[in-house]
């Protein structure tokens, strides 16, 4: 069973009752799932969540009611790797690897669209749609598909090919627009006041949807043996998976299911697409949008819904911000592979460039534990990489043409 | 100079359900306060205490974000439609 109450305003307190609605009526500030805490301590235990699926469903008692049964592609339970060459080559003590790339459709978004969905399916909705950069389309796509439910996902129609193909491939109707993420968004707020009866997963859905997150933070816990990591690394574009890893985290404390101190939350940017990060450099109060330009398309969002309460949990706690351009993106998406066999999207190679970063100007202490999510799969940006990640040779079919090659590449001694 | 303010459906109950209200306007601030006067209610919750846009309302010009233009004082050309959208969307 779920401790979910209601909906309660992040901004101004209002409260709402479990239904399809997202932002306040009296201040327009986002809404958030509610939980009774207290009759949750009294039922939640470490044994109840181990006795659970190895999916996000273990942690039911903390997600927003799933209806009868959840709509569950086997989302989550990824696992949380132990990092030793990659940890050697930043040089830190304890560096673990949160490999979200190992979801159904090989992103973090499987987490919040079976969340999502299955909340969509209790309040009666049959549609699914979502503005996406590519990895919540094919989540959608796919689960909706598992479902039987037609579905409208809504993308940047020069988006990554293999991304466009990944979200097409499950049946239901893309729409690209000629524009940003921000304008498809846009347009996406639009159309769920002309479409009520449709479940956009994240705009009428979004409070449910983004509770799917607070797993990531569920798992890292109980996957460290019931404690919680000292830091933590989460790619930043509306900031919703981080501030809800930052609610996961407060969540597990509060529960005394965790051992430890809350953690220090870490975000990452692109440069080319870097509001909550400059927001934060500069000492800003407000961020400021931007035009995005960036190879890390699923992060490429210039205006961030959660950016503010990034801004409040970087500075409440002692937090930083990465800040990194493409090609240390696409060094790091290398780094990452070549010391720990992981193929993250570029999103992962911005994490590892920003957690680099901040080692190296000293805000996250190599001392202390680090957690870094790799929130997609690298199949979902070939894009990025198909230049560059090529044959090493080309070589005739013949013993002499081999040697010759393995030769130049220091396999062999050269003749 | 008439110009057209779109509203969400957070607001639309509060002008008895019509997504769009014409007003005469110059700028985004007057049209803003011109819905307000026909229909009591929308300025205090897309303005705070201090007459500023809130945190989570976004104010677009024409497709165009008012934060990339003059944001309240953007001025108006007849005909064009102010749309307010709630910012705490997508991701």
């Amino acid at each position: 069973m779920s401790f979910a109450t209601g909906l309660i305003c992040r901004e101004c307190g209002s409260a709402y009752p479990s239904e399809a609605r997202y932002s306040c009526e009296n201040c327009f500030g986002p809404l958030e799932v509610d939980y009774d805490l207290d009759a949750a301590r009294r039922v939640v235990t470490r044994a109840s969540i181990e006795s659970g699926p190895a999916s996000i469903w273990r942690y039911e008692a903390l997600l927003p009611d799933p209806g009868v049964e959840p709509i569950d592609l086997g989302a989550g339970w990824t696992p949380l790797r132990r990092s030793t060459r990659l940890a050697e080559v930043l040089g830190v003590r304890e560096l673990f690897l949160k490999d979200d790339t190992r979801n159904p459709t090989g992103s973090f978004k499987d987490r919040v669209v079976s969340v999502a969905m299955s909340s969509a399916r209790r309040l009666g909705f049959t549609t699914a749609a979502c503005a996406s950069t590519g990895n919540l389309a094919t989540s959608v796509a796919a689960h909706a598909a598992y479902a039987g439910w037609p579905s409208v996902t809504i993308i940047p129609s020069d988006l990554e090919k293999s991304k466009i193909a990944m979200a097409a491939i499950f049946g239901g109707v893309v729409l690209g627009v000629e524009g940003n993420y921000d304008d498809v968004n846009r347009l996406c707020v639009e159309l769920v006041a002309e479409h009520e009866d449709w479940a956009f997963m994240n705009v009428n859905l979004r409070p449910y949807y983004a509770e799917g997150s607070k797993t990531l933070a569920f798992e890292i816990c109980e996957q460290l043996g019931w404690r919680t990591p000292d830091q933590v690394v989460v790619p930043l574009a509306s900031g919703s998976q981080f501030t809800k890893v930052a609610k996961g985290f407060r969540q597990f404390l509060d529960l005394g299911l965790v051992d430890g101190n809350a953690p220090t939350l870490f975000g990452a940017q692109a440069t080319g697409c870097s509001p909550i990060a400059t927001a934060f450099a500069n000492g800003a109060e407000v961020v400021t949008p931007q035009r995005p330009n960036t190879i890390a398309r699923s992060l490429a969002i210039g205006n961030p819904a959660d950016g503010p309460y990034v801004l409040d949990e970087l500075r409440a706690n002692g937090g930083d911000c990465g800040s990194v351009s493409d090609d240390e993106i696409l060094e790091c998406i290398g780094l990452l592979a070549r010391t720990e066999g992981i193929f993250a999207e570029t999103a992962g190679g911005v994490t590892i460039a920003s957690l680099r970063q901040m080692l190296e100007r000293g805000t996250i202490d190599p001392e202390k534990s680090i957690v870094a999510i790799i929130s997609g799969h690298g199949l979902k940006t070939l894009d990025a990489i198909v230049e560059t990640a090529t044959v090493s040779s080309t070589i005739t079919p013949s013993l002499e043409s081999a040697e010759e090659a393995l030769s130049f590449h220091q396999l062999v001694a050269a003749s | 100079m008439s110009v057209i303010v779109r509203l969400p459906s957070q607001l639309r109950t509060l002008v008895g359900g019509a997504g769009e209200v014409p007003v005469e306007a110059s700028t985004v601030r007057e049209a803003i306060v011109a819905v307000d006067v026909a229909y009591p209610g929308i300025a205090v919750r897309v303005l705070d205490d201090r007459g500023a846009l809130r945190r989570f309302v976004n104010v677009f010009v024409a497709d165009e974000d008012v934060r990339f233009l003059d944001g309240l004082d953007t001025v108006l050309e007849p005909g064009q439609t102010v749309s307010l959208i709630p910012a705490v969307a997508g991701g």
